[in-house]
């Protein structure tokens, strides 16, 4: 084998900034020195529908998609689509998830209910689950556009890279605009506590 | 400037095609291909174009081979379905400088009508195909494939699928080499395609195929990495990655050149190792070509034929291998989801965006009891609940010709409206004909076009009547409505499919014409319009009013809500944060209680 690939899903609902997000994670573990590789799909899926994100990184990656029930981390930038990506999860992965509901049409007109045991049912697989409140982050640090920038702080805290990168990353990335929120959102995402009072480590 | 950096496919191919000096670039947008021109309009030593369709496309790319330049054509798979054409022809006069055809196939139709597997374009066509599996050979490989193009004289096929246009990873980056502006040269006999000269031709096809055949063996794109000889894998592209993350160890032979086949290399591999699999993504394209060659091969009875592989997938096709059998069984394992935690969550399938055009049109259609031919675009999702106004769909532009045939399939006195709907830039593809058709033969179908002054679907390219160019110029706007007057249609109405009244009155006026009649309706995208319109106030349902009928519920507006009211009734809302302000709802409603915000 080539060595341990770390494996992160990111998950949302289409417009939710998923892509610019797995852009800059990739530019940071790029920079960090590590073969990367990310997957994802473009065109009919995004009008409003799930979106995912595959991003791999280690000595050297193969398959750019993340085979179900490996993913070491799973990203959800929206709560139901977190229970949707479960199987990806392995057992006792860990589960980062935007406190953000957004309602699929069917629910959003009262045919089908929203879950409400999400936290619960994600528990039973992943070890860690941090609940995040993303957008209301996003908006004390100034744009709620800011609420995938304030997620992938929060995952930084479960990766060994050096925060100087990150920031780096997001001064590269948003020089033209919204860069004081972005800067500020993620801060707030970073300085989540973890569970268990968990620092910074590697997945391995 | 970095020297490695993070491509997705699709940006390597168009880094390839600058780094080899290409001239011309021609396509039309296509998921999983629309990246690759959008990208290469950064480069400023070339001239790239979003044309009418991929025929057009492969044609200007072949007219600049023929002046002597490189050219790239990029399309997503049935793109060359419209593009075969010439370029079934263009293997016989060969080219002058490099010519290189993307074709971006979908496996697993993440955005497509069917998932055709185009590597038998290239066998079908003559010429020779490349296939890379990473960011870094699409870059290298669409190098390749302008040198090999220049050397045998002949377009080259690079075959490509999702998980390589869309996957990013690294690329080391070259300093490009300067583009040769072409002057065509007169040669009649190799250019002009009459039977005399085409026969002559043929015999170069095949003295070429001859050629290529024993390059095949050779060239460097296609190695054999010894390992394990217990079981030895042949394949290529993405399979290929998905093979090395799940046996690492086990000898594979990596074809980078699939057509015409390595056949010695193959012979020669295949008596090295004990047990021979191809592993290939949906048709058995290589396996069937290996078995030719009277090879026991394993292929298609162990991995699938639909749909994309994984290395999931590939893993159970080898779980009974004896060799790697613990290795497999144990990657290919995947949890029995039985836990609460894998109940069904909530489908989220795409819409029409908050503000969508196309919204009120079909919520009026709809009323018609019309027949509906439909067409490729975003008003696709029409055929879904709770719209559900959509009977047919088939390919770019097929909704004319489509209600053409039903309507004349019917009865005289059978007076169902036929109704066929596309956008404007797939009238503009390959819908005009099929309209020239309905007046010609004088057809009494209605066409209606939804003009959003954009391609929507693929994510916003400019089309003819966008009026835009790729390389952001300003261009005459296609006036559609002079077009169908032109083409001889007396009924031509424009309205605005925000306005529900008008839209009725112009949809039941064109039915009952005895004759062809066209109603564009003319709004552009939610997408493309942000900030250029004046803004309209979100819309709100006054409690006092709503009566809970939910009739509103039916345009499957994702800003409209359902609301528990203590009666224990559900009533409407409308999310501010998503309304655009559309008015459709304030339209629908029966009880008048929605309306639109104070300012």
């Amino acid at each position: 084998m080539s060595g341990k690939v770390t494996n992160i899903r990111l998950v949302g609902v289409g417009g939710q900034g998923i892509l610019v997000a797995s852009e800059l994670l990739c530019d940071v573990l790029l920079t960090s020195g590590y073969d990367v590789k990310k997957s994802e799909v473009h065109g009919m899926a995004q009008r409003g529908g799930t979106v995912n994100s595959d991003v791999r990184f280690g000595q050297i990656v193969y398959s750019p998609t993340i085979p179900d029930g490996e993913a070491d981390i799973l990203l959800a930038f929206e709560k139901m689509e977190a229970l949707r990506s479960i199987l990806s999860l392995k057992a006792g992965g860990v589960a980062i998830v935007s406190e953000q509901r957004i309602l699929p049409t069917a629910v959003a007109i009262g045919k089908v209910e929203y879950p409400s045991d999400i936290a619960e049912r994600l528990r039973e697989r992943a070890g860690e689950v941090l609940a995040v409140d993303a957008l209301g982050m996003a908006i004390q640090a100034g744009s709620k556009r800011s609420a995938n920038i304030c997620l992938l702080g929060a995952l930084s805290g479960f990766l060994e890279v050096d925060e100087s990168l990150w920031e780096g990353a997001i001064r590269d990335r948003f020089r033209h605009k919204g860069l004081e929120a972005n800067l500020k959102a993620f801060a707030l995402g970073r300085s989540m506590p973890k569970p268990e009072g968990r620092s910074k480590r590697d997945l391995e | 400037m970095k020297t490695t950096i993070l491509l997705s496919g699709n940006e390597a191919i168009a880094r390839g095609a600058y780094e080899a000096g290409v001239r011309v670039a021609a396509g039309y947008p296509g998921t999983p291909s629309t990246e690759i021109l959008e990208s290469i309009i950064q480069y400023d030593t070339l001239y790239a174009e979003w044309s009418p369709n991929e025929k057009v496309a492969f044609e200007v790319a072949l007219g600049a081979a023929y002046g002597g330049a490189r050219a790239l054509a990029t399309m997503k798979h049935v793109g060359v379905n419209v593009a075969s054409d010439p370029l079934l022809t263009a293997s016989y006069t060969g080219v002058n400088g490099g010519l290189v055809l993307v074709s971006a196939d979908d496996p697993g139709m993440h955005s497509s009508q069917n998932e055709q597997d185009n590597r038998h374009y290239a066998r079908f066509a003559k010429i020779p195909m490349l296939e890379p599996s990473n960011s870094q050979e699409a870059k290298d490989f669409t190098i390749r494939a302008f040198e090999l193009s220049e050397e045998y004289d002949t377009p080259v096929l690079l075959r490509t699928t999702t998980r390589v246009n869309h996957a990013k990873s690294v690329v080391r980056v070259s300093e490009p080499r300067e583009p040769v502006f072409g002057r065509f040269e007169r040669n009649p006999e190799k250019y002009v395609m009459i039977p005399a000269y085409g026969l002559k031709r043929h015999v170069v096809v095949e003295e070429r195929m001859n050629r290529l055949r024993e390059l095949a063996n050779s060239i460097d794109l296609n190695a054999i990495e010894w390992g394990d000889t217990s079981i030895g894998v042949i394949t290529s592209g993405i399979s290929y990655q998905y093979v090395k993350e799940v046996l690492p160890d086990v000898s594979i032979l990596k074809l980078g050149m699939t057509y015409p086949l390595a056949e010695e290399l193959v012979r020669q591999f295949a008596s090295k190792v004990q047990k021979l699999y191809v592993v290939e993504e949906l048709d058995p394209f290589i396996e069937e070509q290996v078995r030719a060659l009277h090879l026991d091969v394993i292929g298609k009875e162990r991995f699938p034929i639909i749909g994309e592989l994984n290395p999931k997938l590939v893993a159970a096709g080898f779980a009974c291998v004896s060799r790697g059998e613990a290795f497999a069984a144990e990657a290919c394992k995947i949890e029995k989801p039985d836990g609460k935690c894998f109940a069904p969550t909530p489908k989220r399938p795409p819409v029409l965006c908050p503000g969508c055009p196309h919204r009120g049109f079909f919520h009026v259609l709809k009323k018609l009891n019309a027949i509906v031919t439909g067409d490729i675009g975003c008003y696709t999702l029409s055929a879904l609940p709770p719209l559900e106004t959509m009977d047919t769909c088939v390919c770019m532009g097929a909704s004319i010709g489509n209600a053409l045939g039903i309507k004349r399939a019917m009865p005289d006195d059978d007076k169902t409206p036929v109704v066929a709907v596309l956008g404007d830039s797939t009238f503009v593809h390959s819908g005009i004909t099929g309209l020239i058709d309905a007046v010609y033969n004088g057809t009494a179908a209605t066409i209606c076009i939804l003009d959003n002054s954009i391609t929507a679907m693929t994510g916003g390219q400019d089309n003819p009547a966008s009026g835009k160019t790729l390389m952001g110029e300003d261009a005459p706007k296609l006036d559609l409505a002079g077009l169908a007057r032109a083409i001889g249609v007396e009924d031509v109405l424009t309205v605005s499919p925000r306005d529900l009244k008008a839209l009725e009155l112009a949809l039941k006026y064109a039915i009952q014409t005895d004759k062809p009649s066209v109603v564009i309706a003319e709004q552009p995208c939610v997408l493309i319009d942000k900030g250029k319109s004046v803004k309209l106030s979100p819309a709100a349902v006054d409690p006092e009013k709503c009566t809970g009928c939910q009739l509103c519920f039916r345009i499957g507006c994702p800003a409209i809500e359902s609301r528990l009211a203590e009666d224990g009734k559900i009533y409407a809302q409308i999310n501010a944060n998503l309304c655009i302000g559309c008015s459709v709802c304030i339209q629908v409603c029966r009880c008048q209680a929605i309306g639109r915000c104070a300012q």
